[in-house]
């Protein structure tokens, strides 16, 4: 209905036509003024509670990830690099197709995309979480009824399901193109869900494990380009120490060297858990010795320690 | 019902710097002023009234509720407008205050239809779809405020909703916090270290200074009496006092200006324009404003510093 309907509607129940000239007040004083009110009309509908609030959060944040509802610029990187995983993924299921040979299994494919999730997360973190750090924003979120926690695990919620989302899509591509391609029918499908299963499994492992670091990085800083910078240096610079303890005279070292960085430390917990995905051929591979469950308890500690940074980063900038 | 109320209410950080001491104060619905130089303590007490901060001792009630055990169910019912910078230059307005709405636990539909009526409101129309960084101050300044009142509040908290603006934008944004308060019926509390332009709009003032209560006082029952003409000529300031009061005017020399009570007639702009006039003066203002307040506040320090 619009305005000048009400306003007629109004008048139309009014007390009578030949009523006093001023429309809207009436006698008894009672603001009684249907016309004035048209200005500003209170809300009466439902308010929804904080489970709500913070699922509208994550799927903000979700959509921010690859730049929807933001510029054209904003979705060049994460479509980009979305582009790439997919034509990998579509160019293995073209040499399978072709040539009859599995060259990277669902969870290998993870491993070999490695430094694109880490590009990923370096420019998706920062326009996250170092954005509304940069541009004041917080006190906005803060004021509203949302908890101190949901702020930081809504972000963390949103890259991981991003970084999964960026090494499943390809992984599915895989499946499908081995699906239809199979001859053993039904049962070779059914092989196919069993090899996916562990490799989706591994890339939740990969974006818990990125998407936590990469937060914890970016929300110390508002400026996103030192924030991008820092994440790489994290992940970029921890490999080299790794590769150094990895060629000292000692296996222990050697086994161990895989917890330094980030990515044989993922690396090693999914060879801890899914030994036959990940090594389809023997002498290749982390060697990780007996140690897998530490990778696995390492790589707990370490995601649970990063979540407890960024709350921790939170609260104080709550307060200010 | 009362909209806010502090008892003893106390803040200090880190047991040195004090924010905020021993301040009760009881604040009824309407369009509130709270006044106090920077550092006063004004951002603190609304951190706490957000539920924000935890006061060190004391008590706060907000619409009736405590923020400290019950922030969520006070940050529902309020509006916060910050003092800095707090917008994404890379979204428009609409998406923002649209998303914000959400956070504020409005449905989708219901959040859209209400950010473009709180923008309307704030006097934003087709602008909004454009990107926020393009905006000038004023417009930002819209935009936070629009943001505060997308969930339709029961309260907003306006922190220094002026600033930055120029003496133009200044009275529009005056006006639309008054329009908030007296047309939408939504309680306001305005901070600001301005007197003289709270004054304008509020119903009732607080002013406190290092963190105590100054004053806290409804004005209604001295606005009536409160308006004075001053008048400023660059030169013959004598000459015009002697004429006035000849005049029968009850006529008052602060600095530069003249002062007469406006309620002394409804000629007595005629009164004192022909006394300009028949002098040959060069007159250079003429206005009507608000003096009682300020007085009031200034004795209440002299007072405080005799005591």
């Amino acid at each position: 209905m619009s305005t000048s309907d009400q306003l007629t509607a109004a008048r139309g129940t009014g007390p009578t036509p030949a009523g006093p000239a001023v429309a809207g007040t009436t006698s008894n004083g009672a603001p009684g003024g249907v016309i004035h009110d048209i200005g500003y009309q209170r809300y009466t509908g439902v308010r929804l509670g904080r489970r709500h609030v913070v699922g509208a959060l994550y799927a903000h944040s979700l959509r921010t990830a690859f730049g929807l509802g933001r510029s054209a610029k904003a979705k060049i990187f994460p479509w980009f690099i979305v582009g790439v995983v997919v034509a990998a993924a579509a160019g293995l299921v073209a040499v399978r197709a072709q040539i009859g040979q599995v060259l990277l299994s669902y969870a290998q494919f993870a491993d070999t995309m490695s430094w694109l999730v880490i590009f990923f997360v370096a420019v998706v973190a920062p326009e996250l979480v170092s954005r509304d750090l940069g541009s004041g924003v917080l006190p906005l979120y803060f004021s509203r009824p949302l908890r101190l926690v949901d702020y930081p695990l809504a972000k963390f919620a949103a890259l991981a399901t991003a970084v999964f989302m960026l090494l499943g899509a390809p992984q599915l591509v895989m499946f499908l193109g081995g699906a239809f391609t199979t001859d053993a029918g039904w049962s070779g499908v059914w092989d196919e869900v069993t090899d996916l299963a562990p490799g989706l499994a591994y890339a939740v492992l990969w974006a818990g494990v990125f998407s936590a670091i990469g937060l914890a990085v970016a929300s110390v800083t508002g400026k996103r380009a030192f924030a991008a910078g820092g994440i790489v240096a994290v992940f970029l610079m921890t490999t080299p120490i790794g590769g150094v303890l990895s060629v000292l005279p000692s296996v222990t070292a050697n086994q161990l060297a895989g917890l330094v960085a980030p990515s044989s430390l993922v690396q090693g917990t999914g060879i801890w858990l899914f030994r036959d995905a990940l090594i389809t051929e023997a002498g290749t591979g982390l060697d990780t010795g007996g140690f897998g469950p530490l990778y696995g308890l390492v790589t707990v500690v370490l995601i649970a320690g990063c979540i407890a940074a960024l709350i921790a980063r939170y609260r104080k900038a709550a307060r200010r | 019902m009362t909209l806010i109320a502090t008892d003893a209410l106390t803040k200090t950080y880190g047991g040195r710097v004090t924010a905020l001491a021993d301040l009760t104060v009881e604040v009824q619905p309407g369009i509130v002023g709270l006044v106090g130089a920077n550092g006063a303590g004004k951002s603190t007490l609304i951190k706490i009234l957000l539920g924000l901060l935890a006061p060190t001792s004391g008590q706060a009630r907000v619409l009736g509720l405590d923020p400290t055990t019950d922030a969520d169910a006070v940050r529902a019912r309020v509006g916060y407008m910050p003092e800095n910078d707090c917008l994404p230059p890379d979204l428009s307005a609409a998406e923002f205050v649209t998303h914000l709405g959400r956070i504020s636990g409005l449905p989708r539909a219901a959040a859209r239809e209400r950010a473009s009526e709180a923008l309307r409101h704030v006097g934003l129309y087709e602008e909004r779809y454009r990107q926020i960084g393009g905006y000038s101050t004023g417009m930002k300044q819209r935009v936070k405020l629009a943001q505060a009142l997308v969930h339709d509040p029961d309260l907003l908290l306006l922190d220094e909703p002026t600033n930055g603006l120029d003496p133009a934008g200044r009275d529009a944004m005056l006006a639309l916090v008054h329009r908030i308060g007296a047309e939408f019926g939504i309680s306001v509390l305005v901070c600001s270290h301005l007197l003289g332009e709270v004054e304008r709009i509020c119903d009732s003032l607080i002013a406190i200074d290092g963190g105590r209560l100054l004053r806290s006082a409804q004005l209604s029952d001295m606005t009536t009496a409160s308006d004075v003409l001053a008048i400023e000529v660059s030169e013959g300031t004598e000459a015009l006092a002697a004429r006035l009061a000849a005049a029968d005017l009850p006529v008052s020399r602060e600095g530069q200006l003249l002062l007469v009570p406006a309620e002394t007639g409804s000629d007595v702009y005629d009164r004192i324009l022909t006394a300009v006039v028949e002098l040959d003066l060069p007159l250079h203002r003429l206005d009507q404003r608000r003096h009682r307040v300020a007085e009031l506040f200034a004795t209440t320090e002299d007072s405080r510093v005799n005591v």
